[in-house]
């Protein structure tokens, strides 16, 4: 479930990030709770507790005392805009790096792209 | 509400030897410790002063505030399991043990105990010599949860159990420190897979206290830097090197410690490529590396 490398707390932020971005877990929608998180990752309730304070922070969630922790209406837009931003830099240069290495031609990737993301005008 | 540990100028000689050196650990209670170390650290050594069960050379050991060396207050609020579940001589019956447990431990808890046995699968009537080795194991366990102390120390718990069984004292452990947050200890060989359990971890080495972290900020404490040999080697000049590994050209060194900013954009802009370090490399590094 976690790598046995980074710290667990950052794991478990950027899986419910993750799930937010995705729209796994909707606006308003509650989260596990951190006793819950941690038998079922198997991590201590801290280290949980620590993930939740981290996306309190960010405003990824938030608390509502007594009840538990909730998605933050605006969050998945938000999410959405921070990953935009690191996007060519993170995903779309390594890639081109890659297919270079390997001599795919760019006019193959700028086909693939367009096959995948409008597979009827492929045909 | 946990009583938490105190330990000062811990010292333990057995005749000429030194196993515990000038041990200072201050230890909040209701957090679970991990308690790390190579064979012959002394991770035995400093459960069992902190259990009360021997007399410190020099300094103390105080459990909320009081010494734990003969303190009936503080006995009846340690439990220590000692490695691979000694509760009790071969010939006895589990029942018998259980049964001097609820008599000893003011806390003790008979229907999780009946609860616990029936999870690991643990015949009641059987002598403690019948069982396997693992089975021995997981009864230890029983017994460390069952009792409720609020001070509860398992060493080596693991030993012999498969790998459902060790997943189980996991979970078992898990779900009653979230009943009960009391403070537990736990020492351990198996760092992987039982790390994520603690809250904080101790590293004892040749009888001294190492390290004494947070899990999570340990995790985040090594740094692989890999890359041309010579690349690598200019940028790791001056940092704790922890041990490096060579495949080719290619050299990847771990360092200890947290890079800074412009460090990490050096690496970048030499061509290098930045990683963290697993846990156990880590601890292994730390504690000497292997010959």
């Amino acid at each position: 479930m976690f790598d046995d490398r980074s710290p667990i707390y950052r794991q478990i932020a950027d899986q419910i990030k993750a799930d937010v971005l995705r729209g796994v877990l909707g606006d308003d929608e509650q989260v596990m709770s951190t006793n819950q998180y941690a038998a079922y990752y198997r991590i201590n309730p801290a280290t949980a507790a620590k993930a939740f304070q981290h996306l309190v922070d960010e405003e990824v969630i938030y608390k509502r005392r007594g009840v538990g922790m909730f998605v933050n209406p605006g969050a998945r837009q938000r999410l959405r805009e921070q990953r935009r931003e690191r996007f060519f830099a993170d995903v779309l240069e390594p890639m081109v790096a890659e297919a270079r290495d390997l001599e795919i031609p760019a006019a193959d990737l700028v086909a693939r792209i367009h096959q995948l993301t409008d597979p009827g005008a492929a045909r | 509400m946990t009583p938490s540990i105190q330990i000062s100028d811990l010292q333990v000689r057995y005749g000429d030897t030194v196993a515990l050196h000038d041990i200072a650990l201050d230890l909040p209670g209701g957090k679970i410790y991990g308690l790390l170390g190579r064979n012959g650290a002394g991770k035995t050594t400093l459960l069992s002063a902190v259990a009360g069960f021997r007399k410190p050379s020099a300094g103390s050991v105080r459990l909320g505030g009081e010494p734990v060396f003969e303190n009936p207050r503080n006995t009846t609020r340690i439990c220590l399991i000692t490695e691979g579940g000694g509760v009790g001589d071969s010939t006895d019956n589990l029942r018998d043990v259980l049964d001097m447990a609820r008599m000893l431990r003011p806390g003790w808890d008979d229907k999780y105990a009946e609860e616990l046995l029936e999870r690991f699968a643990l015949p009641r009537k059987k002598s403690l010599g019948a069982l396997s080795r693992g089975q021995r194991s997981a009864f230890g366990v029983v017994v460390g949860l069952a009792s409720r102390a609020p001070l509860t120390m398992f060493d080596e718990a693991h030993l012999g159990m498969d790998a459902p069984t060790r997943r189980l004292f996991l979970d078992e452990l898990l779900r009653d420190y979230v009943a009960t947050q009391r403070t537990f200890v736990i020492s351990t060989h198996l760092i992987e897979e039982q790390s994520p359990v603690f809250e904080r971890v101790l590293i004892l080495h040749e009888g001294r206290v190492m390290l004494h972290e947070e899990l999570d900020e340990l995790r985040s404490r090594g740094v692989s830097v890999t890359g041309p040999s010579a690349v690598v080697d200019d940028f790791v000049f001056g940092l704790t090197v922890l041990g490096e590994e060579r495949l080719g050209p290619t050299k990847r060194v771990m360092v200890y410690g947290t890079l800074a900013e412009d460090s990490v954009r050096a690496a970048r802009t030499h061509g290098l490529e930045l990683g963290p370090v697993a846990l156990q490399d880590l601890f292994i590094h730390l504690t000497g590396g292997v010959a």
